[in-house]
């Protein structure tokens, strides 16, 4: 065999001998390693994400915490804008009412999953992994939901929930309000987010329970463990991985909850959530963007409470 | 052969030359090849899209209509088909779904609008005016004839110029059934205490007396407006919507407490019902009345059309009397810069012509035509009704959200009302908070 080079970039890392034997041509020899078509795919590779990320991600956020600081109107030139420094914040908290309630029912919906549909979906996807008879229809019927739009969903729920006409009320005889009455109208709410998030938790959590070597649960119960505790002292710890991702996804559902109340009421009347403020301030004919901004930031800051701790978490768990 | 240095060199060797070398970088460049021409036909596939048919060619002129239900669309269609023929102009319309419209106004404006929208008339309209994103149409009314001069008020901005062609409205008013109204022999009210006093009678008869929807949140502003066009005024109710009036003041509060007052008589758990099931209630004959616009007549059948009546809220104070109401008005704009202003011109002179009013009269039951010129012998008995009701009304009010800022109607004012509906007993709490909100806003 010749002594052709079979991993290009082995040798993109310039040997020691090839730094001092060069002096000041070692730059010019690295950079010929590298073919040509490497350095394009390479500075693509790089360039594209990164172009994606800051344009999409990191401008538009900036552009929002800037904006949170004036009084824009979404019309004129940029040089119109007036700037009112931190007046849109004191507003916030001060003078608009369905602030406070959003911050509640965020925290309602995320304490809601997290507790109870959450669980709930992993109690279901340890049922359904023990093959029992019509698991398929099961696991479909329970999966439907996500497949739905939010929007549909609240569509959906809308014709049971609805006071005169629905079908709840119909079947129980009563005539409770249930997306009108401001103390109910979350609750139902959580239902039917719930109804969608138990078949998304249970699907990951069933994909990573096919994955549990089977050999574990064996010994487990040749050491004459419990199914109870086969599951929280073996199989649980196992699904380390999974149980982070589950629970990323249940922070983030939380925190993106939107398309649900704006279906029912545009997020008014005791569903109130800070993702629905910020578009009933910004993208509808009221044109506060100012104003929305400073909503939208003061969501920014709560998600990058959530991010930190993941990335502290992940980052620790790579570190070991 | 020389030996392998390193243990990644050695795992490489068994890789055959070929599958290393070519393999993966050429695979890369070649996705990275496809990528980049579904990008550009992606991109391409969009400019083409909104490029198409914007030809500067002088028989074509492009028209925004938010008019998406199926009957408003077929009638604006068999206008343009008039237009058409009377002037060998094509109209090319873009109808968007009635809220995504409203709500992307300002970028549809700023951007590249249509050569005539249709909007309302109102603080909406004239701010678009005021900002240079309408066109001046002083010289094109100059050529209508047949509108009365509370129109062409409601068509004219700050600067006094017109920017607007009105060519229809609808009145809000309290709408009944007929027939349940004979069987109990319910007599149509003229003063608060009168309709008070049917209400309690209606209780007892078993029936919501007045049928009631907020889920939506637009609705109670029609309640709102007609108490203060009672209670205080029209002209109250222009400096009130244009932020010169204090939401403490006691005028204000008067207007809740008469509302929390006539609340028992409303439909209970209005804010989770649509406007469409309230009026179902009307005409499933489980309400007695109910206070909405003449589009309430939608959600009845073709054989009770003829059932329905109204009445004009009664009187609350004698010295304001019952005469004024909101009667929205719906018509058309011109963009700051369209593309064939004089097609653009003859559009809108034919809209606002009676040969258009008359195409409507013939098509839409549910709307009146502005234009005082045309036919209406073909209007029900309802249109007719309305219509008499609007022309003796001595002030016509736009409706609430379309008579002040829409940021102060969509972000204070909805969420204030149905926190009223909720808790009637804290107006003080409340007005302060709308004072409060309306300052920042209006400061703004």
């Amino acid at each position: 065999m010749s002594d052709l080079p079979l991993i290009q970039a082995d040798r993109a890392v310039p040997s020691r001998a090839a730094t001092t034997t060069f002096t000041g041509g070692g730059r010019r020899r690295r950079l010929r390693l590298l073919s040509r078509t490497d350095r394009v795919v390479i500075t693509l590779m790089v360039l594209v994400p990164l172009l994606i990320v800051v344009g999409l991600v990191w401008l538009p956020a900036l552009a929002t915490v800037a904006l949170s600081g004036t009084s824009w109107d979404g019309i004129g030139p940029l040089s119109e804008i007036e700037w009112v420094g931190g007046r849109n914040y004191s507003d916030v908290i001060h003078n608009y009412p369905p602030f406070v309630p959003a911050i509640q029912n965020n925290l309602l919906w995320l304490a809601a999953l997290f507790v109870v549909a959450t669980p709930l979906g992993m109690f279901l996807a340890v049922l359904l992994d023990k093959e029992i008879r019509g698991s398929r229809f099961y696991q479909t019927a329970l999966y439907l939901p996500v497949v739905l739009s939010l929007a549909l969903i609240g569509f959906v729920w809308q014709l049971i929930y609805s006071r005169d006409q629905g079908l709840l009320n119909a079947v129980l005889g009563t005539s409770t309000d249930w997306y009108g009455d401001p103390d109910v109208n979350i609750w139902a709410v959580l239902v039917a987010a719930g109804w969608r998030h138990v078949g998304y938790i249970m699907l990951l959590y069933l994909a990573g329970l096919k994955g549990v070597d089977p050999s574990l649960r064996e010994a487990a119960s040749v050491d004459g463990a419990t199914e109870t505790s086969t599951f929280f002292r073996v199989v649980f710890p196992v699904m380390r991985p999974i149980n982070i991702i589950v629970l990323v996804v249940t922070v983030i559902e939380s925190l993106r909850a939107f398309d649900l109340v704006w279906v029912i009421n545009k997020g008014r009347n005791g569903l109130e959530l800070i993702s629905a403020l910020v578009t009933s301030n910004v993208v509808g004919e009221a044109s506060r963007i100012g104003f929305g901004s400073a909503l939208a930031t003061i969501m920014l800051a709560i998600s990058l409470i959530f991010i930190t701790a993941y990335l502290a978490v992940v980052m620790r768990e790579d570190r070991r | 052969m020389s030996r392998p240095r390193t243990e990644a060199e050695y795992l490489a060797r068994l890789v055959p030359p070929s599958v290393a070398g070519i393999g993966r970088r050429r695979l890369l460049a070649g996705a990275a090849g496809a990528g980049a021409l579904l990008g550009t036909g992606a991109l391409a596939g969009c400019g083409s899209d909104s490029g198409s048919d914007s030809g500067s060619d002088s028989k074509t002129v492009s028209l925004g209509s938010n008019q998406s239900d199926p009957n408003p669309k077929a009638v604006i269609a068999k206008v343009m088909d008039g237009f058409k023929t009377s002037t060998g102009i094509e109209a090319a319309i873009n109808t968007v779904d009635h809220n995504t419209y409203q709500e992307n106004i300002n970028n549809y404006l700023q951007g590249k609008p249509d050569d005539v929208f249709m909007w309302f008339a109102g603080y909406r309209m004239r701010f678009f005016a005021a900002r240079g994103l309408a066109g001046d149409l002083t010289e094109t009314w100059g050529k209508l004839s047949g509108y009365s001069d509370a129109f062409k008020k409601a068509s004219t901005g700050d600067d006094g110029k017109q920017y607007f062609v009105p060519t229809s409205y609808y009145p809000w008013a309290m709408f009944y059934r007929k027939s349940v109204w004979q069987q109990r022999g319910y007599q149509v009210p003229k003063t608060l205490d009168e309709l008070n006093a049917l209400g309690a009678q209606m209780k007892k008869d078993g029936l919501n007396p007045i049928a009631f929807a907020d889920k939506d949140g637009w609705p109670a502003m029609g309640t709102f407006d007609v108490l203060n066009l009672r209670i205080n005024g029209y002209q109250f109710h222009v400096d009130l919507m244009a932020g010169k009036e204090a939401w403490t003041s006691d005028k204000v509060k008067k207007i809740f407490d008469t509302w929390r007052g006539l609340l028992p008589l409303h439909q209970p758990d209005s804010l989770g019902r649509t406007w469409q099931e309230a009026a179902q209630s009307l005409q499933q004959k489980k309400s007695g009345m109910y206070l909405l616009g003449l589009f309430v007549a939608q959600q009845f059948g073709n054989d009770e059309q003829d059932d329905i009546d109204f009445f004009t809220f009664p009187e609350i104070d004698p010295a304001i009397g019952a005469k004024a109401l909101d009667a929205p008005i719906d018509g058309y704009m011109m963009a700051r810069k369209p593309k064939s202003e004089a097609n653009a011109r003859r559009l809108l002179e034919f809209v606002g012509s009676k040969e258009a009013a008359n195409i409507t009269v013939k098509n839409d039951p549910s709307t009146l035509v502005a234009n005082s010129g045309a036919d209406t012998s073909g209007y029900t008995a309802l249109q007719k009704k309305a219509a008499e009701l609007v022309g003796s009304a001595t002030e016509i009010a736009q409706f609430l959200d379309r008579d002040t800022r829409p940021d102060f109607a969509s972000t204070v004012i909805i969420p204030a009302f149905q926190q009223f509906i909720k808790n009637p007993n804290d107006i003080d709490g409340l007005v302060n908070s709308i004072e409060n909100q309306k300052k920042s806003i209006f400061s703004s």
